[in-house]
């Protein structure tokens, strides 16, 4: 008897844990985007897990970053887009009107190609977002959110002596960590990063790549990279696009080891371009 | 399938496969001359498929190399990852089955020419379905053919039969006149060896289907396969 009740409590347990680690952070529901009359991104449904990195993959010009800027409303920046359809974030749809963009974004980070540290101090770039959103009590508290973002992003023992420093004398590699720790910073669920190591060396990109690997315990991640092996260095999924649609979608080892539809196949196998 | 942007890439996994064809070749020519040399008793033939073993031996480093070079510099994706570790262990399997045949070949150096005719009948015949069993492995590999795959799988019950046979046969005839028991037990272990080429001939077959479906053959697998198709 004792046996059994285990035995169900383990499976039940199991179960729970299967489903927290395949939980669906951003769930969405056909999206379309138009800049003017031009449609760049056509009917899109996907399902993106909480606690993994997904990784968007495809053509330049295939709408990777298109769809990238639907999670966090960026979109909402370009005068002649236009978005279509619903993004499910915790139960609510981000573009319903009472969604505050702002807050939205601070929910929903990104880290751009380039690194874009502001023209300010290590220590202000990242101070800058926990105190427009009032996530700091004072001082010291403040102090504390600038030293564990950059210990999360793997910063810390780097530039611990020169807080003060601007953020644009770090290197291209430092930089990008420095613009991941003020993604950090606020305290967000979702990490959008697009094409965060085209600006970098192979080491600096590593060392991206492994802290990114570490992130993925804490956020949900979604990265577009044009570098197919980064695609399968770091992510757990992987999505293809191609011509503004979504043709595969599904666990990375499976798209890089055999893959589905021929044009995903064509594409990671270097046969167009 | 389309060509790579990259044609040298393209080039060179022809090449390789190209290369693995001609170790095939070779391969099934030292079944068929070993065991023609234990057929006829022809020493010379059994020394010259012992020398062949070489050329093989050559031909699978040279494809090794190629295959390392492959993985490193054009770092081969989806389909083009299981040709190439498909290629990998094919050149082991051919590798091997060369091995096998000079060991054949050795052994047939230590007979006397008056072994039981009927046993070396058997290994004969043994031969003949492994070396067609090998090329037609080969040929699945040459088109990609899963089909044809599957058919080598189901050859090699066959094989283990006729070793079975062989060896209950040899056995008997051994228990019958004990002066032959030396002799005879090298026409046992080429017939061991016979069955161990079809193994790899098997191995073969079933990295083809790998290459091409990009699924393990496993008997689960081949089933459902085959049921899809049917209905
Ligand atoms: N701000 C914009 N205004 C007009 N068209 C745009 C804009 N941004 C992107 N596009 C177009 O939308 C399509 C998708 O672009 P994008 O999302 O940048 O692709 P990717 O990130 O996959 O390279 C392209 O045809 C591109 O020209
Ligand atoms: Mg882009």
């Amino acid at each position: 008897m004792d046996g059994n009740v285990e035995d169900f409590v383990e499976t039940a347990r199991n179960k729970q844990a299967l489903n927290m680690a395949e939980m669906t952070k951003v769930d969405c529901r056909h999206i379309d985007v138009f800049y003017d009359e031009k449609q760049a991104i056509y009917d899109i449904s996907m399902e993106i897990q909480d606690r993994a990195v997904t990784a968007f993959i495809g053509p330049s010009g295939c709408g990777k970053s298109t769809f990238l800027r639907c999670i966090n409303r960026m979109n909402d920046t370009i005068e002649s887009a236009s978005v279509k359809g619903q993004i499910i974030m915790d139960g609510a749809d981000i573009n319903d009107p009472s969604i505050d963009p702002v807050l939205l974004r601070s929910r929903v980070g990104m880290v751009f190609q380039k690194p874009n540290p502001f023209p300010k101090s290590i220590y202000d770039n990242i101070a800058y977002g926990p105190r427009i959103h009032g996530l700091a009590a004072g001082k010291s508290e403040l102090d504390e959110i600038v030293e564990s973002s950059l210990r999360k992003a793997g910063l810390w023992e780097e530039v611990k002596d020169r807080l003060a420093a601007p953020g644009t004398s770090l290197s291209g590699g430092q930089q990008q960590r420095l613009c991941i720790a003020r993604a950090i910073a606020v305290s967000p669920e979702v990490i959008l990063m697009d094409e965060p190591c085209s600006a970098l060396d192979p080491i600096a990109t590593a060392r991206i790549e492994e802290l990114i690997d570490e992130l993925r315990e804490r956020y949900c991640i979604v990265i577009v990279t044009h570098s197919m092996q980064q695609a399968a260095r770091v992510s757990q999924r992987t999505a293809f696009f191609h011509l503004g649609k979504l043709v595969e979608y599904g666990d990375t080892e499976r798209i890089f080891t055999n893959p589905e539809d021929s044009r995903t196949q064509d594409y990671i196998t270097g046969r167009f371009g | 399938m389309s060509e790579h942007i990259v044609t040298a890439f393209t080039d060179e996994l022809e090449h390789l496969s190209a290369n693995l064809l001609r170790m095939g070749g070779l391969a099934e020519s030292m079944i068929t001359d070993a065991s023609r040399a234990v057929t006829t008793f022809d020493l010379e033939l059994a020394r010259e498929v012992i020398k062949r073993d070489k050329a093989i031996d050559e031909l699978e480093a040279e494809a090794e190399q190629a295959i390392i070079r492959l993985i490193a510099l054009r770092h081969p994706m989806a389909s083009d990852l299981r040709a190439v570790l498909g290629a990998m262990k094919l050149a082991g399997d051919i590798e091997r089955i060369g091995d096998l045949c000079k060991n054949i070949a050795k052994r047939c150096l230590e007979l006397t020419g008056d072994e039981n005719r009927a046993a070396v009948k058997g290994i004969e015949r043994m031969a003949k379905a492994v070396s067609h069993q090998l090329q037609i492995a080969l040929d699945c590999y040459l088109r990609q053919d899963v089909d044809a795959a599957i058919n080598v799988l189901d050859l090699d019950d066959d094989i283990d039969d006729h070793y079975m046979s062989l060896f209950r046969e040899t056995l008997t005839y051994m228990m019958e006149d004990p002066r032959q028991i030396g002799s005879n037990t090298h026409l046992i272990f080429m017939a061991k060896n016979l069955e161990r080429i079809g193994d790899h001939a098997t191995n073969i077959a079933k990295a083809v289907y790998y290459m091409v479906t990009g699924e393990a053959a496993t008997a689960e697998n081949i089933q459902a396969r085959q049921g899809t198709r049917e209905s």
